[in-house]
């Protein structure tokens, strides 16, 4: 039987300097993603290690840091829900994160692990790319529209931690998800929307989570109806179990029309 | 490793990564914990760490070192069932039975977090929990009547 091994770190600078050192070493947080796919045998590359980083409580917490909120990276879903400052100014986070899964989900899901998963289909992926958050890592801080750089590829290094996400306080983003029933499910599509500044992040459409620039373009000009018909041209939907290619353009256009009224 | 199964200490030689599901069945016995679909999706193997509700086949066996975990096993106290079984045998909310263990540590946690809990707050609950033989009606009606 094939056996991985299982580390659990004294420290975040422990979990770093092992991080570093060890061939086919992979960092699990809340398991929601990665225990499935370790558990069926799926990972590419085949971890030898696997490196907890569940329990470390650096990595855990919700702050104020200036003018931003700081999210632990092993934060899990209920924590970022309960959080009064988030509650308070990112209300449209709150959202996304209580349509992820159900409670037991909730516990275990982290905003890093959704972000090194990288799925397009990420739930709260598409809110860290309207508020412009910033993914702080073990060495540097990555600027979210940077981050996803192909399907499930992202501008991680591969030795790199993910240890924080920040969000600029005082912007107004509104978030809808449409998926076949409210609970436990995946998204047909997902969006956050901001009108100043204008972002358009939506999720499901296409190999990443993406920003719809032209859309964002035309609402920039304060153009409501050029951005609806232009969103059409920014995202790249496939069919696949979930939905088809049709039906996505279909909602995303409808969906973006709802949000956009929803918000000044 | 240690940790703490529905009050007493286990002592275990085993991988970490192992699933926390698969060790309370095959290693401590205890099949109260049921697995359905393995992914996340079902709740069926739901159990409790620290007191939260979680699924057993998302945990890594050594992310629970140190921690309390409790099963369907340990809800009851000897022969004496809590008054949610007492209340699941009363309202016929088992069918098949698969689903059962999940559905009460998930409801476990709603009793204990609030005792006045609307119908919608039951169910917004329970959504991780599937039943696959579509009994919702019986199970929402056993938690409501503790509610009261």
């Amino acid at each position: 039987m094939h056996e991985v091994k299982f580390i659990r770190p004294r420290s975040l600078a422990d979990a770093v300097e092992i991080y570093r050192r060890t061939p086919g070493c992979r960092p699990l947080a809340g398991g929601t993603d990665l225990m499935v796919m370790l558990h069926a045998r799926t990972l590419r590359p085949e971890p030898q290690v696997v490196l907890d980083l569940w329990s470390l409580a650096e990595l855990k917490g919700v702050r104020r840091v200036e003018d931003m909120i700081e999210i632990g990276a092993a934060e899990s879903y209920t924590g970022i829900i309960a959080s009064p400052d988030v509650r308070q100014h990112l209300p449209a986070l709150a959202a996304a994160a209580r349509t992820i899964g159900a409670a037991q989900i909730q516990n275990r899901g982290t905003l890093g692990g959704n972000l090194a998963n990288a799925s397009p289909a990420g739930d709260t992926l598409p809110v860290l790319l309207a508020y412009d958050a910033v993914v702080v890592t073990d060495r540097r801080a990555i600027p979210i529209d940077r981050f996803f750089t192909g399907y499930r590829n992202t501008a991680l290094q591969p030795d790199e931690l993910i240890t924080a996400v920040r969000l600029p306080l005082g912007r107004q983003v509104v978030f809808r998800k449409v998926g076949t029933r409210a609970a436990q499910a995946i998204s047909k599509i997902v969006m956050a929307v901001s009108r100043g500044p204008a972002r358009i992040a939506i999720g499901s459409v296409a190999e990443v989570p993406l920003r719809a620039r032209r859309a964002e373009a035309a609402l920039d000009r304060g153009d409501v109806e050029g951005a609806i018909a232009a969103v059409a041209d920014d995202i790249r939907p496939i069919d696949d179990v979930r939905s088809t290619a049709a039906y996505r353009r279909m909602v995303t256009q409808n969906v973006l029309r709802e949000l956009l009224l929803s918000v000044r | 490793m240690r940790f703490t199964l529905n009050g007493r200490t286990v002592s275990l030689d085993v991988v970490g990564t192992r699933r926390l599901l698969d060790v309370l069945r095959e290693d401590l016995g205890a099949t109260g914990t049921k697995e359905g679909c393995g992914e996340g999706e079902c709740g069926a193997c739901s159990v409790l760490i620290d007191g939260e509700v979680v699924d057993s086949c998302l945990i890594a066996v050594g992310q629970v070192e140190g921690r309390e975990v409790t099963t369907v096993e340990g809800l009851a106290d000897g022969g004496r069932l809590t008054a949610l079984q007492q209340a699941f045998i009363e309202h016929g909310a088992a069918q098949c039975g698969i689903c059962t263990p999940g559905m009460l540590l998930a409801a476990h946690v709603l009793l204990r977090n609030s005792k006045r809990l609307s119908a919608d707050a039951v169910r917004e609950g329970l959504a991780g929990n599937l039943c696959r033989c579509t009994g919702y009606t019986k199970i929402i009606d056993a938690v409501l009547s503790c509610t009261k």
